[in-house]
């Protein structure tokens, strides 16, 4: 009971706070917070919103994966940024210039997509364990320079070609997609869906399950103690790298698989940095983590409904702050607040177990 | 039976503490609590962990407000809101951890917080220096903390309270880091203060300490004051059977149970500070034989840590051999010497025995992620751990209400039992026990001992460091001292006194036929 309330609590009251922020935030710049809020809700039963909502829950799952893996041993993986997008053209490259079976080719897009993810995490992570370096600076670095990489690798004069007044990869054969679930007008969902699904029980199974689920979360409580206990904590770091830039080459698949088959300049960025956010307000946890994007992705999604009540659009970007600020504030009052009533509780029951000793 | 509260007619007490009592939620922590601390005397406090001592000091310190009952100072009542409250009232703390900034000088380290008194030039400086002669603090105040020892620093500490205006001083355990011959420094030095007019509260569970320095004695159990002695006529067991209330066990080991077969070989072990300038390990040789424990003893910072940490394979030797039951384990990992065989209960277990937020049964598979009962294969077998965890919490005498509380709720004792039975299950052949029963209850300490005992009469060779002398001489078979990295001597337990070991500690050279000097081939010096 108390383990659940101190799961549920903090953001709960967090997104409670930060309702009653942007509210002040709408009260001030003149409008009604209540019709904006309510824009946004029925927004969602509106063309394909809902079914955006899930695609994009989708996209932001796995992200939010992937830095999480990272957050469980302490390790900032800023990179997801870079690493999903050096996936992401290497994978359409790929793609685009092999021919095989329905299925086989797009297994191989996923595995391309996976092992360049890893290879660009790769290097953060062998700078960390041979000379030390700190893994937030150097991935922000990698991200510079992953825009700077993708970019490059679609000029014409490299893998790309220019499509009307876009730049783009060869596009994928129909061989190399993966489905979706159509819904009419309401849009069609991913197929991919379904792994970011897959992914999560799998990275449930991992943390809970497994012994390298458990070293790195050992390694995460505390360092020394794993350590001692005969955690590599040099490996771990390597390994739990590589993994988090594996899930984060998956990223970008759900779109270049199920709708755009091509990296363009449309590319849709910014999303490894939103996985920051969601796995944090999920604490690590992959039901958390789905929560989380859910709820970014509906702000995101029926945020647009603002404009057509004279809202700024931007309340949203207020209101994910907002949520996170609080979400982090709140787990720590929460938490400390547990250890203290717990420490209660055991000396509760032990002061009538001692009293009789 | 609780010490008298009848006030002097002419001089009112330094600090009159009278029907102390202070609940949290559920438990009693101070119950109806009577001290009286006589102005100019030290006032020991003794109990074990867990009496409330700490929660009693944290109330007269100013840290938490007592639920009843009333404080007096200097036949004053006050009540106290903040640590500031009591600074201003005369009331000064030396925490038992030392709380300085090791990259500042003593003088700000003694200034910082308290710049309004008497700035942070000149002013400062003077009166550090004028109330350093009363600490027996001999260091210029511009030298910077990381230089000082153990004992300067504890003068350090006590310096900042006297800066601050402290003529009541609270001692928490402030022995537990320093060597019988710094002890005596340590008394002579509170000795020197009493006679300006300090006075003094010395908490402590080292009963011969307490007999040795203090005017009059407070025993506190189970959260209430039992009874006040005079420590001229009550002997330290006297003493020890009012803290638990019952007889009390003794570290002596009986018969010999020492084998011929070799455990652990230790080879010309050598260790370098990270940047390579000097040896922290200095060719330590060492041999522990089935049955045996070898205790090491030196004053903290001497190699112990990095000795214990190199057999563990967290820290990689320089050179030398490292061999268990005739297999080179030098060139292994943590994990793998672990499989091997030896079990560590290290001396830090907050940080690096126990997952605090974590359940107990989680914490049964740390070191054991790869063996039975806690895992099979890549899975981890929880089943098999918490069934093992309930098996170490009956064995052990772990007082918990169930496997499922986080490591944190326990206390100190029952977290340490718990990494005990830890490290004690999966049939090692090598137990590591650093600082074993370090900041844990009599009765905890009982068990331990117990347990390490037992556990060697079934053929387990153990290595035993700690700074509990008594400890180390009751439980060795043999003894070897420490020295700037190298062992430098090997006592008879059998014969030695703790005093011949704190000379030898310090360096001093034997004293004592029972400490023979390890004859050292000085080989290359110039």
């Amino acid at each position: 009971m108390g383990h659940l309330r101190g799961k549920l609590l903090p953001p709960a009251l967090a997104i409670v706070f930060s309702l009653l922020l942007c509210g002040v935030a709408l009260v001030i710049s003149g409008a009604n917070p209540l019709s904006a809020f309510g824009a946004m809700v029925t927004q969602v039963g509106k063309g394909t919103t809902f079914i955006d909502i899930v695609n994009s829950t989708g996209i932001y799952y796995i992200a939010a994966l992937a830095v999480a893996i990272g957050f469980q041993m302490n390790l900032f993986n800023i990179g997801v940024e870079g690493q999903y997008r050096v996936a992401a053209v290497v994978a359409a490259v790929v793609g685009g210039s092999i021919v095989l079976p329905t299925g086989i080719h797009t297994l191989v897009i996923i595995i391309v997509a996976a092992l360049a993810g890893a290879a660009w995490a790769a290097i953060p992570a062998i700078l960390k364990v041979t000379r030390g370096v700190n893994e937030v600076i150097s991935t922000i670095m990698m991200n510079g320079l992953a825009i700077g990489l993708s970019a490059y690798l679609i000029r014409r004069d490299v893998f790309g070609e220019l499509r009307g007044n876009n730049i783009r990869t060869a596009e994928i054969p129909e061989s190399g997609w993966m489905p979706g679930i159509s819904f009419g007008g309401g849009g069609t969902m991913f197929g991919f869906i379904f792994v970011a699904v897959a992914l999560g029980i799998g990275y449930w199974v991992m943390m809970n399950k497994t012994r390298f689920g458990f070293e790195l979360r050992a390694s995460g409580e505390s360092s020394t103690a794993a350590s001692a206990g005969g955690v590599n904590a040099k490996k771990m770091v390597l390994v739990s790298m590589l993994l988090s830039g594996a899930i984060a080459g998956l990223i970008s698949l759900p779109e270049l698989l199920g709708r755009d088959h091509t990296f363009s300049l449309n590319f849709t960025a910014g999303i490894g940095f939103s996985g920051i956010a969601i796995a944090l307000l999920g604490r690590n946890h992959p039901g958390g983590i789905a929560f989380g994007a859910l709820l970014w992705a509906f702000l995101d999604k029926s945020g647009l409904a603002l404009d057509n009540v004279g809202v700024p659009r931007e309340i949203v970007t207020i209101m994910q702050g907002s949520i996170v600020l609080s979400v982090v504030v709140a787990y720590e009052v929460v938490r400390r607040f547990e250890l203290a009533s717990e420490q209660r509780r055991v000396g509760r029951e032990l002061g009538t177990v001692g009293g009789a000793a | 039976m609780s010490s008298s509260t009848s006030v002097g007619t002419d001089e009112h007490p330094a600090v009159v503490l009278t029907g102390i009592t202070k609940r949290f939620p559920g438990v009693v922590a101070n119950s109806d609590v009577h001290l009286t601390v006589r102005r100019g005397e030290v006032h020991a406090l003794c109990g074990e962990n867990g009496a409330g001592k700490s929660t009693l000091m944290k109330i007269l310190y100013g840290m938490q407000p007592p639920d009843e009952g009333t404080i007096e100072v200097n036949g004053e009542q006050v009540r106290f809101r903040t640590p500031s409250d009591a600074i201003k009232a005369g009331i000064g703390m030396v925490h038992q951890h030392f709380m300085l900034a090791d990259n500042l000088t003593v003088q700000e380290n003694v200034v910082l917080g308290a710049e309004a008194m008497h700035g942070i030039g000149k002013k400062a400086r003077a009166r550090i220096i004028e109330l350093s002669g009363k600490t027996g603090l001999n260091v210029d105040p511009g030298v910077l903390v990381e230089q000082l020892g153990v004992a300067d620093r504890q003068r350090v500490e006590i310096l900042k309270v006297l800066y601050r205006g402290a003529k009541v001083i609270i001692l928490d355990e402030p022995t537990a880091v320093l060597v019988p011959q710094e002890v005596n420094e340590l008394f002579d030095t509170v000795r020197g203060m009493q006679e300006q007019g300090y006075t003094f509260l010395f908490i402590s569970h080292k009963l011969d300490e307490v007999r040795a320095i203090a005017d009059s004695v407070t025993v506190i159990r189970r959260g209430t004051t039992v009874g006040s002695a005079d420590p001229k006529t009550v002997s330290s067991r006297q003493l020890a059977e009012m803290m638990v209330g019952s007889e009390l066990p003794s570290p002596e080991t009986r018969e010999s149970t020492v084998t011929d077969t070799v455990v652990l070989d230790v080879k010309g072990l050598k260790l370098m500070t990270p940047d390579g300038s000097r040896p922290i390990l200095d060719d330590v040789d060492m041999v522990v034989r089935s049955g045996e424990v070898v205790g090491i003893a030196g004053v903290e910072g001497n190699g112990q840590t990095e000795l214990v940490e190199t057999i563990m394979g967290m820290r990689k030797a320089g050179s030398g051999t490292i061999t268990l039951q005739d297999r080179d384990v030098t060139k292994l990992g943590t994990l793998a010497r672990r499989e091997a065989g030896i079990g560590y209960v290290p001396e830090d277990r907050h940080r690096h025995g126990l997952l605090l937020t974590q359940p107990l049964w989680y914490n049964r598979i740390l070191g054991y992620q790869t063996r039975k009962p806690t895992a099979r294969g890549v899975w981890l077998d929880t089943d098999g751990a918490k069934k093992d965890t309930e098996r170490i919490v009956a064995d052990f005498d772990v007082r918990t209400p169930g496997i499922d509380v986080p490591a944190a709720a326990l206390s100190g004792g029952n977290q340490q039992k718990l990494v005990v039975g830890r490290e004690l299950s999966g049939d090692p052949v090598l137990l590591i026990a650093s600082h074993p029963t370090r900041g844990v209850d009599v009765g905890a300490q009982a068990l331990i001992w117990d347990e390490i005992k037992r556990a060697r009469a079934a053929g387990l060779a153990v290595l035993l460091i700690s700074a509990d002398l008594d400890e180390l001489i009751g439980l060795s078979d043999t003894i070897k001292v420490m020295l700037r990295g190298r062992l430098v001597a090997d006592a008879d337990p059998n014969t030695v006194t703790p005093e011949d070991l704190g000379s030898a500690m310090t360096g001093a050279g034997s004293t004592s036929a029972a400490v023979q000097e390890t004859s050292v081939v000085e080989e290359g010096e110039h």
